[in-house]
């Protein structure tokens, strides 16, 4: 067979391509080959190919369903005023806020990136300080239910004072900062 | 402590890194910044800095970007002090750094506080105890923006939790030249661990160099981050040493032929681009820890990595350079240094 651009030489490099269920046959010389960008098939072989993280969100997002897509959209973070939208396009959160802000629908995102969503490492004196209070207090108040439900009332009122000291604290803590 | 001595002796660990990403609790992450609070958090933390505790505190110097020449940024990314993010960013980032350049706390590159301590060698818990000390002499007087669930609140979702990403620079000529490199690339992204060329993201493996670090921020703690990252060290720099005790065994003269046909051309050559002196670099420190090569100190080839970087090389040549003037600059460089 001669190749099908300079019709002189024998076709050694065979092309087939389909697209959308259209199949097209390309026979070519060793030169046309290589001057045609239809045989340009040498992908360079390199690691660590950097992949937009936008691509892989997005791509995530999609996977996610269940969220109709328009609620989504008007999601914003009261704080910076970014939109969930906005974060999709970009991969990157505008302050702090937006965490809660998208909280939800940031979930399985996260379970994709990093098998996990709850934080078990280093946690700041400052900042920690307050949330460590918060957790107590929760703490406290589950058990005053369950002292409650089962007519504890003594240690229902021990409870409850303990609740108020610690809610206490932590208004002046909050006020110092 | 026997495997850090001989994984230290053997050069094949060249550096090891802790990085802690942190923000600034109530303010807008550095993109969405203006000019004024940009200014603010340089000012906070250095302030916040220069008013603790820390032995560090009085080495510590604060540089702004916008008044720093190009050459001498670029030359810092190619030192790994600072990255290229930070550069990109100049107009509105600072760099704090110690004399030594073994800390380094880039303010506003992506996140407001990028606080980095580097070692040379596998010394990771070394520099995650620095790090550690610091971030806590910072927190005295910032209160950093954290979450309960979601722990240190970080611009990319990737860096989420507890904000750290470790990483080692490791030497692998034996793995790559015995077609074994692949492997290992395969089995460390499956353990969760990233592995990547000697400028980081996107970037080859430039001399043989590699850059393994942690992949997942959240739901581990640090300590369980650099605990499986010096196991997947151990066993890479084991493999290697594996791959060379095999090269060693076969003997050939092919082997003792190549570095040494290195040697030559980094001793001869006239003209050397980065790409082909790293990888003779590579080759060259590859015979001299083989023992084949005797005559060339270890030393000079780690300096060698970094002065013969484009931006670095026109630094010690005090002139901007045309791209074919630096591989002559280059060369001369290399000859000198193993004269």
């Amino acid at each position: 067979m001669l190749c099908q651009k300079c019709n002189q030489k024998e076709a050694n490099v065979h092309i087939t391509k389909i697209i959308n269920g259209v199949k097209t046959e390309l026979h070519l010389c060793d030169e046309c080959a290589r001057e045609s960008n239809e045989a340009n098939i040498s992908i360079p072989v390199t690691f660590g190919i950097p992949m937009s993280f936008q691509n892989i969100l997005e791509g995530f997002m999609e996977m996610m369903g269940g969220i109709p897509q328009q609620l989504v959209e008007e999601i914003s973070c009261p704080t910076c005023h970014m939109t969930f939208e906005n974060f999709k396009q970009t991969g990157r959160f505008g302050c702090g806020n937006c965490y809660s802000a998208f909280n939800d629908n940031i979930l399985p995102l996260m379970k994709r990136i990093h098998g996990n969503i709850q934080h078990t490492g280093k946690v700041p004196k400052r900042s920690g300080g307050i949330l460590k209070v918060k957790r107590d207090i929760e703490k406290l108040k589950n058990e005053l239910k369950m002292a409650v439900a089962n007519e504890e009332y003594e240690k229902a009122a021990r409870l409850r004072d303990e609740i108020k000291r610690l809610e206490e604290r932590l208004n002046n803590k909050q006020d110092k900062e | 402590m026997s495997f850090f001595a001989k994984s230290n002796d053997s050069g094949i660990v060249l550096t090891s890194r802790i990085r802690f990403a942190r923000n600034i609790d109530g303010m807008p992450f550095p993109q969405a910044l203006s000019d004024s609070a940009s200014r603010k958090v340089i000012d906070d933390v250095y302030s916040a800095l220069l008013k603790s505790s820390i032995n560090e505190v009085k080495n510590l110097k604060l540089f702004n970007l916008k008044d720093m020449d190009k050459l001498n940024m670029m030359a810092m990314a190619e030192r790994h002090v600072i990255s290229r993010d930070l550069i990109e960013n100049f107009q509105r980032a600072a760099v704090i750094l110690d004399d030594d350049e073994k800390i380094s706390i880039m303010l506003n590159e992506e996140d407001h506080i990028r606080l980095q301590v580097m070692y040379k060698g596998l010394m990771l818990k070394e520099a995650f105890e620095d790090a550690n000390r610091i971030d806590d002499a910072i927190e005295e007087n910032i209160t950093y923006a954290f979450d309960a669930k979601f722990g240190y609140l970080t611009s990319c979702p990737t860096n989420v939790g507890t904000g750290m990403r470790a990483s080692v620079m490791l030497h692998l000529p034996a793995l790559t030249y015995t077609k074994n490199i692949n492997n290992i690339l395969n089995t460390v992204s499956q353990v969760g661990m990233t592995i990547r060329g000697l400028y980081g993201e996107g970037s080859n493996a430039l001399g043989n160099i590699y850059q393994v670090s942690n992949q997942v921020t959240l739901g581990l703690s640090e300590e369980e981050i650099i605990n499986s990252l010096i196991a997947v060290t151990k066993k890479i720099v084991d493999q290697e040493e594996k791959a060379r005790e095999l090269m060693a065994q076969k003997r050939s003269i092919a082997l003792e032929d190549d570095v040494y046909r290195s040697l030559g051309l980094l001793k001869f050559a006239r003209t050397l681009d980065t790409n082909e002196c790293l990888n003779l670099i590579s080759k060259v420190r590859l015979g001299v820890e083989m023992g084949i090569i005797k005559e060339v100190d270890i030393k000079k080839l780690n300096e060698l990595i970094t002065l013969i970087q484009p931006a670095t090389l026109q630094l010690v040549d005090k002139r901007e350079l045309e791209s074919k003037d630096r591989d002559v600059v280059r060369a001369k460089i290399v000859r000198e240094s193993l004269k």
